[in-house]
């Protein structure tokens, strides 16, 4: 029963016009690299189901034609015995060749245009850097370090600002991987990628870590925000204040300031000057917490605080074992963190 | 009762096919090649990786007097072989007892090297890179020289106390050319360690 | 050469009849011996064994995965599954079965009275059996200190240096380290004996040209096992090293890298896939002319084919590095040889369809699945030549769609195989034959499972779901496909319980099966079913590649055409 309701739940989900859209289908790319590969993978394709469609035929056919049908005269006679021919095997080899060398050389070329594609000078430039089990992004010419949601701009094709992202890894693999916008590239400890991205459209765009990473991999979702430049250059603005100081907060401050918080995280503007875990000098102006896990509502940042294993079981923040009372006063401190 | 068809016999020509022994040991040493292949990758991949402590040429010398016992050793156990085939049971163990001794002083050139780098020039597998990759694979084939020596004097073991018997030659012969490998591999070593990599 | 031989059916008047033996002494039997048959039988029992369980950790990843947020396991539970799936599957199941197989047949088809080394073979067996039991046992054992682990979960590749001391306290790594060790052992020495029972122990007349198809396959198999486990051994040697002795191997802290044990990896991960496919291939080269009546069509492009696949098998690893970063240089030279590889693999496909064709099909049971795997490794091949392509594998790497395609390869192409291979020489082994009933039945459902899991499979991939999660956000438009690919479970499972009940109800109540129940063409139908511990009374001589086909033909024997 209740397994029924679940699933006519996840119908009515699936039917919703977002997901019908496939909002991390590869096959509704909204980038260049994105369009690509999609104009390559309809190419390779179309070669496949071709071979498919032959070879599979030939194989139906001859089954069908040549099956041992008992009625007839001559039961006990073996067929003819063919043991080979040269030409054949010379004809049905130098077809793959031709076919292999045409798909490599459109390969090739898609290669080349993705990895060595020249830089415009417009070009936004952050650093990003995978965690377990969330990401954390720099803007180093604009001063500004976040956590789990990319704000980038636009990028219109008549004027290309894409984004180059150059990534590494604090611990283990990762990799990064938005399908709408681009192909995915790990994120390596001790090794630096490079990779670009322009969306067109402002929006979200969705993806998640696609290299398993530990415990929860699964929960390390990617969020990146297409702003218009307006939206974009109000957001950079935003996140280049030190952390908004609220008279209201003052006690749910102190207890941050006197407990482990400060050892890993950092809220710009006070002591916190940790860097094993997020930055929240502007938690609050997120929509989610927990890489994406769960919205940010009050409720579930004091549950996050309380346990985070509640949302994110095996993630590596702590339980802070805070009573109720300082729980609630750091609850509204990080909701004053805009 | 079963009717069985039964090819009979009708061959003009020998049928003579390789010995098992050979191959055998032939697919033992490709294996072991391909895992030293691994360990030497892993040691050029490094080369000059190291963020800190001691570089190869700051303490590594040739080892000049090992590899040329080493490499005679591959010739003593060929005369050996030779001599176990002309049934020369005597010669066969004088010279076994020959690539022992030549082994042995390779090996006993490892470790006062290994002494030495370990506790003069502190270099260990942990100190950096050039350690982990030096220790391992110089490690790994010293344990297969180890193991070398180790069936040598089984076969030494043997040609002394007991009459030849006829497959004891052959033996022998598949037991040398695990012993040429080991040569062969120092070689590459030797070139890539000591050589290349200072 | 051409022959005059005079061929005579000798009755073989030996009688079998053993003396009833005790329990114990049965098992003393089986433990010491050396006979390639029985431990062929081992490998294989063995194996069957470890397809349940690892069938058991499939099927309850499925359930997990069902429906989005779901809480049937646990996290840390649902990656020590996948774990130790892929791990069970192929070390403990696709290397033993096929290693079985291998031990079984290969002295029988070559005319030979056992392998070359008959006590490496019970070594090689009980070593890598001993790994088997090792790895299971880190679901009790693996704790270690501060209680952490259990059994391994770092997925079967274990990537540094998620498999480094800091991130994977405990022991569960070293089980999964140890166990394939042991396993790899194993491996090589038997591929060491195939190799030398191959080259060494064929019956007179058997020139290389002669050798049956599936030998040849297991040769190059074997081959191919001495420069593929090696490289994975020598890098677990250098993880051990890591985790225990401190050095700096794939430790990114000290300037080591992480992408060195990646290579070293797939050095041996491309290989052994074709390893386990290798054999398949061999099964189908006996199976597929049989119940065609005809002789396969191009037996010197099959061996060149098979010999061209091991070789460029072993340039192409990297591609499952695409998006790793190497550059576009070393991305466009894997993609080269990836791709270049199904030229080879292409032609198998060609000739074996060009044996069927002007040939009269027999469907039996395993015929069908024969059919079932040519179809299916096309379409593996197919959508394996889409990962080939960098950029689009750069979107379908690490995706379901990936875990779609080699499943296809593995259970699509390989299993079929298996199943097919059971119902051919089952009756050679045991001496009865499989009910064709219940083989059909067992066909379809299985059939029909397949192809509603990994079918549908390939879609969450295309949607972006990524590999190795234990859940997914609802509003991805996942949860349909992975509802319908979990019901395919069902389906396989009930197919695989009918074929066990197959197995064993046969071995009490199936029909006699007599030597040569298939009318087939090679040597081991030319002896009794189950062969006697010496396998011929009379060592064969030969000549041509169908030995038996001269006997019941010899007016036309193939030894005029070759």
């Amino acid at each position: 029963m209740m397994f029924t309701i679940a699933m006519l739940k996840s119908i009515a989900i699936y039917m919703s016009p977002d997901v019908v859209h496939g909002r991390t289908s590869i096959f509704s790319p909204q980038g260049t690299p994105a369009h690509l590969i999609y104009g390559l993978s309809t190419l390779v394709l179309s070669f496949t189901l071709g071979i498919f469609l032959v070879v599979g035929g030939l194989l139906l056919y001859s089954l069908i034609r040549f099956r041992d049908r008992p009625s007839e005269a001559d039961v006990a006679r073996e067929p003819a015995q063919i043991y080979g021919s040269t030409q054949i095997e010379l004809s049905w080899t130098v077809v793959p060749v031709l076919i292999v060398l045409m798909l490599f050389l459109a390969t090739a070329r898609v290669i080349y245009s993705t990895e060595r594609a020249t830089k415009p000078s417009s070009a936004l430039d952050v650093v990003v850097i995978g965690h377990q089990f969330w990401w954390e992004y720099r803007y180093p010419k604009l001063g500004i370090v976040t956590a789990n949601e990319l704000h980038i701009p636009v990028s219109d094709p008549k004027h290309s600002m894409p984004t180059y992202l150059t990534m590494s890894s604090a611990d283990t693999n990762h990799n990064f991987w938005i399908p709408q916008l681009a192909g995915k590239m790990d994120v390596i400890p001790n090794k630096v990628n490079t990779m670009w991205i322009d969306p067109a459209t402002p929006g979200l765009y969705l993806g998640q870590c696609a290299q398993y990473c530990g415990t929860q991999h699964a929960k390390m979702l990617l969020r990146v925000y297409a702003d218009t430049p307006a939206e974009f250059a109000i957001w950079v603005s935003h996140q280049q204040q030190p952390a908004a100081q609220n008279s209201a907060a003052t006690e749910g401050r102190s207890v941050f300031e006197h407990n482990a918080c400060i050892s890993c995280h950092t809220i710009t503007g006070t002591v916190a000057t940790g860097r094993f875990g997020p930055d929240l000098t502007h938690l609050a102006s997120r929509e989610t917490i927990a890489s994406g896990a769960v919205p940010n509502t009050e409720i579930n940042i004091r549950k996050f605080v309380d346990d985070p294993a509640h949302f994110k079981p095996g993630a590596l923040m702590p339980p802070m074992h805070l009573n109720n009372h300082d729980l609630d006063a750091v609850t509204a401190y990080l909701m004053t963190l805009k | 009762m079963s009717e069985i068809a039964i090819i009979p016999h009708s061959m003009d020509s020998e049928w003579k096919l390789p010995s098992r022994g050979v191959v055998g040991m032939t697919c033992l040493i490709l294996a072991e090649s391909a895992i030293f292949l691994i360990f030497v990758v892993a040691y050029v991949f490094y080369i000059g990786k190291s963020l800190s402590g001691p570089t190869p040429r700051e303490v590594l010398t040739l080892p000049i007097f090992a590899t040329i016992c080493l490499l005679s050793s591959s010739v003593t156990v060929h005369f050996a072989v030779s001599a176990a085939q002309a049934a020369k049971q005597g010669l066969c163990s004088l010279w076994l007892a020959a690539t022992l001794v030549l082994g042995g002083i390779f090996l006993g050139g490892t470790a006062l090297e290994w002494h030495h780098l370990i506790y003069i020039d502190g270099l260990s597998i942990k100190t950096n890179l050039f350690g982990t990759t030096f220790y391992s694979l110089v490690g790994l084939h010293a344990t297969h020289v180890i193991v070398g020596l180790f069936m040598l004097t089984i076969a030494l073991a043997f040609s002394l106390r007991r009459p030849a018997a006829e497959k004891d030659a052959e033996r022998l012969h598949v037991l040398s050319l695990y012993w040429h490998f080991v040569d062969a591999v120092w070689v590459v070593v030797f070139l890539v360690v000591y050589v290349l990599g200072r | 050469m051409a022959t005059n031989t005079q061929v005579t059916v000798v009755l073989d008047e030996t009688t079998t009849v053993a003396p009833r033996l005790t329990a114990l002494q049965i098992l003393h039997d089986w433990v010491t011996t050396v006979d390639h048959k029985k431990i062929g039988l081992m490998y294989i029992g063995y194996a069957l064994l470890f397809l349940v369980i690892g069938g058991v950790e499939a099927i309850l990843m499925r359930i997990q995965l069902m429906i989005p947020n779901n809480t049937f396991v646990s996290p840390q539970v649902f990656n020590r599954l996948f774990t130790m799936h892929g791990t069970t599957m192929v070390f403990f199941v696709g290397m033993p079965i096929l290693f079985g197989f291998g031990n079984y047949l290969v002295p029988l088809m070559i005319g030979a009275r056992d392998m070359a080394f008959p006590r490496l073979n019970a070594f090689s067996f009980w070593v890598a059996a001993f790994g088997g039991f090792l790895l299971y046992f880190s679901y009790v054992g693996g704790s270690g200190l501060y209680g952490a682990g259990t059994a391994p979960d770092v997925g079967w590749w274990a990537y540094a240096p998620l498999t480094a001391q800091a991130f994977s306290p405990g022991h569960s790594t070293d089980y999964w380290t140890l166990a394939i060790l042991l396993g790899g052992i194993g491996s090589i020495g038997t591929a060491a004996n195939i190799v030398a029972t191959a080259i060494c122990m064929r019956c007179p007349g058997m020139k290389l040209s002669r050798m049956p198809l599936l030998v040849w396959l297991y040769l190059v198999m074997s081959l191919m096992v001495f420069v593929t486990i090696s490289p994975l051994t020598a890098a677990q040697v250098m993880l051990m090293l890591d985790r225990y002795v401190g050095s700096h191997f794939f430790d990114t802290q000290a300037g080591g890298s992480a992408v060195l044990w990646m290579h070293f990896f797939w050095i041996f991960g491309h290989p052994e896939v074709y390893i386990l496919v290798l054999p398949a291939f061999a099964f189908a080269n006996e199976i597929i002319p049989v119940f065609s009546r005809k002789a396969i069509f191009g037996y010197p492009a099959m061996v060149a084919a098979s010999v061209g696949i091991g070789f460029v098998s072993l340039s192409v690893w990297a591609h499952h590095m695409f998006t790793v970063g190497m550059g576009p240089g070393a991305n466009t030279f894997f993609v080269l040889s990836t791709m270049a590889i199904s030229v080879p693999t292409g032609i198998k496909i060609f000739n074996w369809l060009a044996t069927i064709w002007g040939g009269k099909v027999h469907f039996t049971a395993s015929m069908m699945f024969a059919v079932g795997f040519l179809f299916q490794f096309l379409v593996a091949g197919l959508t394996g030549i889409m990962l080939g392509s960098a950029p689009f594998d750069w979107q379908l790497s690490g995706s379901y769609f990936v875990v779609a395609h080699f499943h296809y390869v593995l259970v699509g192409a390989i299993l079929f195989m298996i199943f097919s291979a059971f119902y051919y020489w089952y009756p050679k082994m045991t001496g009865r034959m499989l009910s064709e009933r219940l083989g059909k039945w067992h066909f379809w459902l299985f059939l029909i499972g397949f192809h509603l899991t990994f079918d549908f499979m390939h879609i969450p991939g295309i949607l972006g779901m990524p590999r190795r999660i234990y859940t997914y956000e609802a509003d991805r438009g996942w949860m349909i496909w992975n509802m319908i690919t979990s019901s395919g479970a069902v389906f396989q499972t009930i197919g695989t319980l009918i074929f066990v009940y197959n197995l064993i109800w046969s071995y009490f109540k199936g029909p006699i099966a007599g030597p040569d129940p298939w009318d087939a063409w090679t040597l081991e139908w030319s002896t009794q079913s189950p062969p006697p511990v010496y396998n011929f009374a009379v060592i064969p001589s030969v000549e041509s590649r169908r030995p038996l086909w001269d006997l019941k033909h010899p007016e036309d024997p193939d030894s005029t055409y070759e």
